[in-house]
């Protein structure tokens, strides 16, 4: 077994955090990680991405090689697209239908969300919606998390065991808010990901 | 479980691990997570490290020199371009030698993710003649810093340890091992080696010289320099570092068809190189960086064509390498990707929202008209940021502190209204020599320091320069007429027009501190920067 997750987004919005809820799984499972992340200038408000690889075997490659990604998860649409190079054949796509705008030249929302339905496996979701209800955009990286859940290959208690491990220095209401993100998110999609799987 | 760690961060626990005493570091882009896991360290507390960020790479390295001449195990950590800034002690103290287990992290930035330049450290070490260490993943990360002072102590060397971007930014899970004792003090016997005048320091070179042979036969024997020969004979691997594991990334299942020597310990085993050389018919070099080793194998044997890597052009010149990299090297089929779709468009990064660097931009901007578009030299930090549109403003950035003494040389050829953009962190890392420089000749150049109280495109550390910009300022000689302060927010934005017209016309020093803190200081960081300035004032 050899998961590959590419997370993507723009400088601060949280894809490390998403990256580090499945690391803490990962390792609770005793399985092997591998995830590699964008330090430095880049992080100010530039296109970030972050390779997360999981196996029971020994990683080699900190890096996924092109057209290997099992699945691009990402916070962001125009930086979902970014990274198709490396989608595998079946991978899948679950993105966050909300555009993060700070460049005169961002397309059209509609033509970014056209070109993620051309491939076959896809989910998008207006976590940043979702999470903005339950009580703070910045949690829609749990919506979807909770959505691509039944993608990646780590049982749900081990993911949820990762959140409440990470977030609870923070507060219990900060918990259950997260917790709330992820299962709100898990629940929009699961019709989108029976769907594709049974076809 | 294990604990999951950066390869930075699996560095900085090996070295608590191994018995440190003081890391010694200047914050720099994919290096400085290391020295801050150990200021948050709480065991690296409890053992009394010394962990406080230094001025600049300089400074840190003789630091650490002092700390191991008194028989401490030191470290002094840096990305690739701060060994340019130390690389006086670098090369001195490897003629001298030290005492207490001494060890150079040199984190190297190819394909210049957050760099100017993708400089090999590799060469340095092989400049200073001393061992060099490259791991190739974290766990090795880990296990070689636990027993790099050793090596260090052993050969009574500093030891370089290099580390690249892709390594110093991904986490695995690491294994950690016991915790050694740190070294008590204890000052070395003779300490005529460390007075380098040129007597002492011929002896010193001869032994450095004569050392060779001996580290290329710990090369030899180390476990880090692994060769493996398989009966196929037809091509054989020489991977170095990190490039191992794009090399296993792609022959994994297929290893035993493949003859490699793994590096991770330089100078090269010599030995094992020309087995694997004759035992194959074609040598394929994968290196992250510079073609180092290629190069020495072509020293090595006379047949060229047999040798294959970057300077044949099956790996390409510049730039990191990757999985689908290394396969084309060794030939291995790759179906070609999807495309990104056309409408994807770049997004650069850029200043935060709300960020002082960019109202001080427009203040400069407003003047351009006036002072040509050509005349505003800048340094290394965020607001480099401002040479990219919308403001264009900067046009020069090439090393830390450069804004101040090439707008001094440019003035001295003649051109005018030159300013020099310069932060408040690299004004204190680089830039007071050359402020003195122009005050000594009162050359007519405007230096603005952006002071943002942090080192801030690195994560906001502690800057030295905090409270104490308009003294060192005043010391060095810039008249008090001209030593102006400004607040660059819209509401001045006219005051701050006029101030800097001012300032331009006057035929000598000038320094303008622009003073906001950073936006991405948090509430504390900013209380403790007030208490700071208070205590000192």
């Amino acid at each position: 077994m050899k998961t590959n997750i590419i997370l993507s987004g723009v400088g601060g919005q949280g894809i490390l955090t998403i990256a580090a809820v499945l690391d803490t799984a990962a390792l609770s499972e005793n399985l092997f990680v591998k995830q590699s992340e964008v330090h430095g200038m880049s992080q100010r408000g530039g296109a970030v991405q972050c390779h997360v690889r999981i196996s029971d075997k020994e990683i080699f490659s900190d890096l996924i090689p092109e057209g290997k990604a099992d699945l691009i998860l990402s916070v962001e649409p125009m930086e979902l697209l970014r990274y198709i190079p490396f989608l595998n054949k079946y991978g899948w796509l679950v993105t966050d239908s909300h555009p993060f705008i700070n460049t005169d030249n961002y397309p059209e929302k509609n033509d970014l969300l056209e070109q993620i339905e051309k491939h076959p496996y896809h989910v998008i979701i207006n976590a940043t919606e979702i999470a903005k209800k339950i009580g703070n955009s910045k949690m829609a990286n749990m919506v979807l998390l909770g959505a691509a859940a039944s993608i990646i290959p780590l049982s749900e208690k081990s993911l949820l065991d990762a959140i409440k491990n990470l977030f609870q220095h923070k507060s219990e209401k900060i918990v259950s808010l997260n917790l709330e993100a992820f299962f709100a998110g898990k629940k929009i999609a699961k019709e989108m990901t029976d769907l594709a799987a049974n076809n | 479980m294990k604990s999951l760690l950066l390869g930075n961060e699996a560095l900085a626990q090996g070295s608590i691990d191994a018995g440190l005493s003081g890391v010694y570091a200047y914050p720099g882009t994919p290096s400085t997570e290391i020295t801050e896991y150990i200021q948050r360290s709480k065991l690296a507390k409890e053992l009394k490290i010394h962990t406080t960020w230094s001025v600049n790479e300089k400074t840190a390295m003789e630091s650490a020199l002092g700390m191991s001449y008194v028989g401490l195990r030191a470290m002094v950590v840096m990305k690739h371009v701060g060994l340019n800034v130390a690389s006086d002690v670098f090369m001195n103290m490897a003629v001298s030698g030290i005492n207490g287990g001494l060890v150079v992290v040199v984190a190297d930035d190819p394909s210049m993710h957050s760099s100017q330049n993708e400089q090999d450290s590799r060469f340095y070490g092989k400049f200073a003649m001393i061992p060099i260490l490259e791991p190739s993943n974290q766990q090795e990360a880990y296990d070689i810093m636990y027993n790099a002072f050793d090596l260090s102590e052993e050969l009574k060397l500093p030891v370089m340890l290099r580390m690249v971007t892709r390594l110093s930014h991904s986490r695995a899970g690491i294994e950690l091992r016991e915790r050694r004792a740190q070294n008590v003090m204890s000052l070395p016997d003779d300490t005529s080696r460390f007075a380098l005048i040129p007597m002492n320091a011929k002896k010193q070179f001869d032994k450095l010289v004569n050392k060779k042979s001996l580290l290329i036969e710990i090369s030899e024997n180390t476990s880090l320099n692994s060769l493996k020969l398989s009966e196929d004979r037809d091509i054989g691997i020489i991977a170095c570092g990190i490039a191992y594991n794009y090399v296993m990334e792609n022959i994994g299942d297929d290893v035993d068809y493949y003859s490699i020597l793994k590096i991770s310990q330089y100078p090269l085993p010599k030995k094992k190189i020309i087995k694997l050389y004759q035992h194959c018919h074609k040598v394929l070099v994968v290196e992250e960086g510079y073609p180092v080793v290629e190069e020495l194998l072509h020293n090595y044997f006379d047949d060229n064509d047999k040798i294959k890597g970057r300077l044949t052009g099956d790996i390409p010149q510049t730039g990191e390498l990757n999985p689908n990299i290394v396969a084309n090297s060794l030939g291995i089929f790759q179906a070609s990707p999807k495309a990104i779709p056309s409408i994807v468009a770049p997004r650069p990064p850029q200043l935060c929202e709300g960020c002082g660097h960019t109202d001080l931009f427009n203040t400069i901007n407003e003047l351009i008209p006036e002072i040509g578009n050509k005349s505003v030299f800048g340094d290394i930090g965020c607001y480099a940021l401002g040479a990219l549109p919308p403001l264009n403003t900067i046009n020069t950035l090439i090393d830390m502190g450069a804004s101040i003494t090439m707008a001094k040389g440019a003035t001295d050829a003649g051109l005018e209204n030159a300013i020099a953009v310069i932060g408040d962190s690299t004004f204190t890392h680089s830039g007071m020599t050359g402020l003195l420089d122009a005050v000594f000749e009162n050359s007519p150049i405007t230096v603005i320091i952006s002071d943002n109280s942090a080192i801030a495109m690195t994560g906001a550390q502690e800057s030295s320069a905090v409270g104490r910009l308009h003294n060192i300022c005043l010391g060095l000689g810039v008249h008090p007429d001209h030593l102006k302060k400004m607040v660059p927010l819209k509401k001045n934005h006219d005051e701050n027009v006029a101030l800097l017209r001012n300032e331009l016309k006057y035929k000598g020093v000038s320094v303008i501190i622009s003073e906001r803190p950073c936006v991405r200081l948090s509430r504390d960081q900013k209380e403790e920067i007030k208490a700071k300035i208070a205590s000192l004032s």
